[in-house]
C-alpha cells in the first residue's frame, strides 16, 4: 500500500499558519489578555517576516511563542471553533476530491502540516485522513510555554518525518505521493516517487516544470 | 492507370516538400515513387443554414426534431470538442451554425431546460476561449458556465449506469444527458472514424466504460479503424452505443467538411511540386526557409494563428446508424484515392498537429500515434504498406511535452516505455493504477490535462500499425534516445533511410509517399 502526504496550509486550504493563530489570540479568556497577546505578536511581525523568508522552522518557533500562557483547555475548546471559522471556509473546492481520489486509489492519507495538531485533527476528520503529523505546543502545568515540541514540523524536517512514517507503515517511498504549495516543502516532495505541486508559488512552479512534476490547481472553478 | 491524385516520380521530378513537425523540408524520393496527394476539396454547400434546417426537418430514420419537442421538457445538447477539425476551423464553426438553429427551434417550442455539454470523453477540458470559438459569442455568453460546460468523466456523482451490453460491458454516461428527455448530439466529422455511435458512447462516458473498446485487442483487429464498416473498434463502440441509444432518446446531427485545410493563398503546400508556377515555387521556397530559420516556439505560434477555411459538405440528422452511413460515404468521397497494390516502403510526413495537441506541442508519443496509428490506418481494403514493410517518417521527435495538457504523457514515456513496449503487458500491469493516479486525475478535472489513461490509449492506437510494420525509420530526429525508446531507427536523410530500408543492398522497392496534410486515404486494391 502507498500513502499520500498532504501539506495543509496553501495546499488544501487557502489560509496560512498566521490566521488560526490570530483567531486564537483574539479569543483568549478576556479582551485584555487578547489585546496583550495580539500586541506582542504584532511586535514580532517584522522578525517573523524575515524568518519566513529564510528559515521556516524559525518562523514556526516565533509564531507559536505567541501562545505562551494559553491553557490546554482553551486550546482544545477553541480548536473546533478555529477550524469552523478559519479553515473550513478556506477549504479549496477540489481539496476533498483529491483526498477522496487518493483514498479510492487505496492510499493511506496523511496530513503533514506546520499548523497545530489540535486544529488539523478536525480537518483530518472532515477529509477522512488516516493520520496527522503536525506541530504540538509544549505544556507545563497544562499551560503552553510558547515553545514547540521537537521535532518542529517544517522544511527539511517534514521530509524526515515523512520518510520515518512511510518506513514505519511499510510504504514504498517510490509509490508514495506528496502534495504541497510551497518551495519550502521541496525536501518533502523530493523523497517520494510521485510529488505534485498544488497551487504552487512561483519558485515551486518553476521547479515543478523543470522536473515535470504534476501541477494542480485545487482552487480552480468546477467544470 | 493511376488516379490523378497519384503521381509517379521520374528522375527529373523536383524534391517533394513535406512537413516535418512544424518545419517544411525537401525530401528526395527515387524515380518510381508514387506520391499520393489529397483530392481537390469538395464543393462546400452553398447555403449551410438551409442544409441544417432541411436535415432537422427531413431526418434519416427518425421523426423531425420539431416533432420530438414539447414545452417544459429537459434537453441536453452534446457537442464534439475542439480536437476536431484540425486546425480549428474559421469562425463561424459549423457547430455554432447548427446550435444556433437548434437552440432557436427549442426556444420556439417552449423548451427552456437546455444544457450544452462539450463531449470531451477522456480528452482535456476545453478552455473558455476554445468553447467560445466552437459555439460563438452569443451562445457562449447566454449559456456558460452554468448551462454550457465540459463533460467530467471523473465526477462519480454525475455519472450514471444506463445499461449493459450482451457481453456484460457496463455503460456509464453523463447523468444530465442520461436523465434528459432528449439528447441531441452535434458532431463534426473530420476523419471517417469520427461520429456515429462513438459520439455519445465515447464523448459522454467514463474510463470504466471506455476500456472495453480502447484496448490493444480491439485495435489489433481493426482493419482499418478509418474504415468503420470493417473496423472492430467501430463495432465494439457500436455495441456500447446501441445500449445508450436504446436507453435514451438520441437525435444525432452529423456534419462533414471538405479538406480545405489551408487558406487558398497557401494551396501550393498540397500541390504536385512539378506543377507549381514560378510564384508558387518562390512562395514554397520562402516557406521552407522561414520554417528553417524561425525558432520553434515562433513557428508553432505562426501555425497556431491560422484557423482553417474548411467548407461544410454535408449535414444529416436523425437516427445514428442511418445518418452515419451517409456521413461515411461523403467522407470517403473527399478522402479516398484508389491505389493499385501494396508497397515495401511508405513515407509519411508527420505534421505539427494531431487531434490531441490543439494549442500544444506534438510530443513524441503523439508522433508515434500519427505514424503507426492515424496515418498507417488511412486505408481501405488492404494496408498501403506490405506486412513487415518499412515506414519512414519525417519529424524531429523532440523530447518535449506540454506540461499542462500532456503531464501524464511525460510519465508514460519516461516511466512505462523503458519498462515495456508490449501493449498487452502495459494494459495488464500498468494501465489501471496509472489511470487512478490521484494527481493526474486532479489535473484532468480541475486543470487542462488529458486523463491519465489517455497515453495508454494512444499507445494502443498504434497497435495494428505496430503489428504490421516491420521497421520505422525517423528522418531528421534531433536525438537518438527517444526514437530508440519507441523502437524506431533514425536516419540523417531520406536517402540514408531508403538505403537502410533496403538493408544496404541494391534491390528495387515499391515506395509510396502520403503527401499529408490535408488528409488523404488510400483505397488499396
Amino acid at each position: 500500500m502507498a500513502a499520500s502526504y498532504f501539506d495543509v496550509d496553501g495546499t488544501l486550504v487557502s489560509t496560512n499558519l498566521v490566521q488560526p493563530t490570530l483567531y486564537y489570540l483574539a479569543n483568549l479568556g478576556t479582551p485584555l489578555k487578547s489585546i496583550k497577546s495580539l500586541g506582542a505578536a504584532f511586535l514580532k511581525a517584522p522578525l517573523m517576516a524575515l524568518a519566513e523568508a529564510r528559515d521556516r522552522r524559525l518562523f514556526n518557533e516565533l509564531l507559536y511563542s505567541a501562545y505562551a500562557g494559553v491553557s490546554e483547555d482553551r486550546l482544545e475548546v477553541l480548536s473546533k471553533e478555529v477550524y469552523d471559522a478559519v479553515l473550513h471556509p478556506a477549504l479549496y473546492p477540489f481539496a476533498r476530491d483529491l483526498v477522496e481520489q487518493a483514498k479510492r486509489a487505496g492510499h493511506e492519507v496523511v496530513l503533514l502540516s506546520g499548523a497545530l495538531e489540535v486544529v488539523v485533527r478536525h480537518l483530518a476528520d472532515v477529509l477522512g485522513a488516516d493520520h496527522v503529523i503536525a506541530n504540538r505546543l509544549e505544556l507545563k502545568d497544562r499551560v503552553a510555554t510558547g515553545k514547540i515540541l521537537r521535532p518542529v514540523v517544517a522544511g527539511p524536517t517534514k521530509a524526515r518525518l515523512l520518510t520515518e512514517h512511510a518506513r514505519a507503515r511499510g510504504h514504498d517511498l517510490a509509490e508514495c505521493y506528496a502534495y504541497s504549495d510551497s518551495y519550502s516543502d521541496v525536501p518533502m516532495l523530493s523523497v517520494v516517487g510521485h510529488p505534485a505541486a498544488v497551487n504552487p508559488d512561483r519558485k515551486l512552479s518553476l521547479l515543478a516544470r523543470a522536473y515535470s512534476w504534476p501541477t494542480l490547481e485545487l482552487s480552480a472553478e468546477r467544470p | 492507370m493511376d488516379h490523378p491524385s497519384v503521381i509517379t516520380l521520374d528522375k527529373d521530378s523536383a524534391p517533394r516538400t513535406v512537413f516535418a513537425g512544424d518545419r517544411l523540408v525537401d525530401i528526395d524520393l527515387p524515380a518510381g515513387t508514387k506520391v499520393i496527394y489529397p483530392k481537390p476539396a469538395l464543393r462546400p454547400l452553398p447555403d449551410v443554414d438551409a442544409a441544417i434546417r432541411y436535415a432537422l426537418n427531413h431526418p434519416e430514420g427518425s421523426p423531425p426534431l420539431y416533432a420530438k419537442l414539447r414545452p417544459g421538457m429537459k434537453v441536453t445538447i452534446a457537442i464534439d470538442d475542439i480536437s476536431l477539425p484540425l486546425p480549428p476551423m474559421k469562425r463561424p464553426d459549423v457547430r455554432e451554425r447548427v446550435l444556433t438553429i437548434v437552440l432557436s427551434m427549442l426556444a420556439d417550442h417552449g423548451v427552456d431546460d437546455v444544457h450544452l455539454i462539450v463531449a470531451t470523453g477522456l480528452h482535456r477540458r476545453m478552455k473558455p476561449h476554445e468553447i467560445r470559438h466552437m459555439v460563438g459569442d452569443r451562445i457562449y455568453d447566454a449559456y456558460a458556465p452554468e448551462r454550457l460546460y465540459n463533460h467530467d468523466a471523473e465526477d462519480k456523482a454525475n455519472l450514471v449506469v444506463v445499461g449493459e451490453t450482451d457481453t456484460g460491458e457496463v455503460i456509464e454516461l453523463s447523468r444530465r444527458a442520461a436523465e434528459s428527455d432528449l439528447l441531441i448530439y452535434v458532431n463534426v466529422n473530420f476523419v471517417p472514424m469520427n461520429g456515429g455511435y462513438k459520439s455519445v458512447a465515447v464523448g459522454l462516458t467514463s474510463y470504466r466504460s471506455m476500456r472495453y473498446h480502447h484496448n490493444p485487442h480491439t485495435i489489433r483487429a481493426s482493419d482499418s479503424y478509418m474504415d468503420p464498416r470493417r473496423s472492430k473498434l467501430a463495432a465494439d463502440i457500436g455495441r456500447a452505443g446501441k445500449v445508450v441509444h436504446e436507453a435514451l432518446d438520441v437525435f444525432n446531427i452529423e456534419t462533414t467538411l471538405n479538406n480545405q485545410m489551408f487558406d487558398p493563398s497557401l494551396s501550393f503546400l498540397c500541390k504536385n511540386e512539378d506543377e507549381l508556377g514560378s510564384r508558387e515555387k518562390a512562395l514554397l521556397r520562402a516557406a521552407v526557409l522561414a520554417t528553417a530559420r524561425l525558432p520553434q516556439p515562433l513557428r508553432h505560434t505562426v501555425f497556431d494563428k491560422f484557423p482553417a477555411p474548411y467548407g461544410v459538405t454535408g449535414v444529416w440528422a436523425g437516427e445514428v446508424g442511418a445518418v452515419h452511413e451517409k456521413v461515411i460515404d461523403r467522407s470517403f468521397e473527399q478522402y479516398m484515392v484508389p491505389f493499385e497494390g501494396q508497397v515495401d516502403v511508405l513515407v509519411c510526413p508527420i505534421p505539427y498537429i494531431s487531434p490531441y495537441n490543439v494549442h500544444a506541442f506534438l510530443n513524441p508519443l503523439l508522433v508515434s500515434v500519427m505514424a503507426q496509428g492515424y496515418l498507417f490506418n488511412m486505408y481501405r481494403g488492404k494496408p498501403l504498406l506490405k506486412q513487415g514493410g518499412t515506414l519512414i517518417i519525417t519529424h524531429p521527435m523532440t523530447d518535449k511535452f506540454d506540461h499542462e495538457q500532456h503531464a501524464p504523457y511525460i510519465d508514460f514515456v519516461h516511466r512505462i516505455l523503458p519498462e515495456t513496449r508490449d501493449a498487452v503487458r502495459m494494459m495488464h500491469h500498468y494501465e489501471e493504477s496509472f489511470a487512478c493516479d490521484p494527481a493526474f486525475i486532479q489535473m484532468f478535472r480541475s486543470g487542462h490535462a488529458y486523463h491519465p489513461s489517455h497515453p495508454f490509449f494512444m499507445w494502443y492506437w498504434g497497435e495494428n500499425g505496430r503489428q504490421h510494420v516491420g521497421r520505422v525509420i525517423v528522418v531528421g530526429a534531433d536525438n537518438e534516445y527517444i526514437p530508440k525508446l519507441f523502437g524506431y531507427e533514425t536516419a540523417p536523410s531520406m536517402d540514408e533511410a531508403l538505403y537502410q530500408a533496403r538493408g544496404g543492398v541494391t534491390k528495387s522497392q515499391e515506395i509510396a509517399c502520403l503527401h499529408v496534410p490535408p488528409i488523404v486515404m488510400a483505397d488499396v486494391r
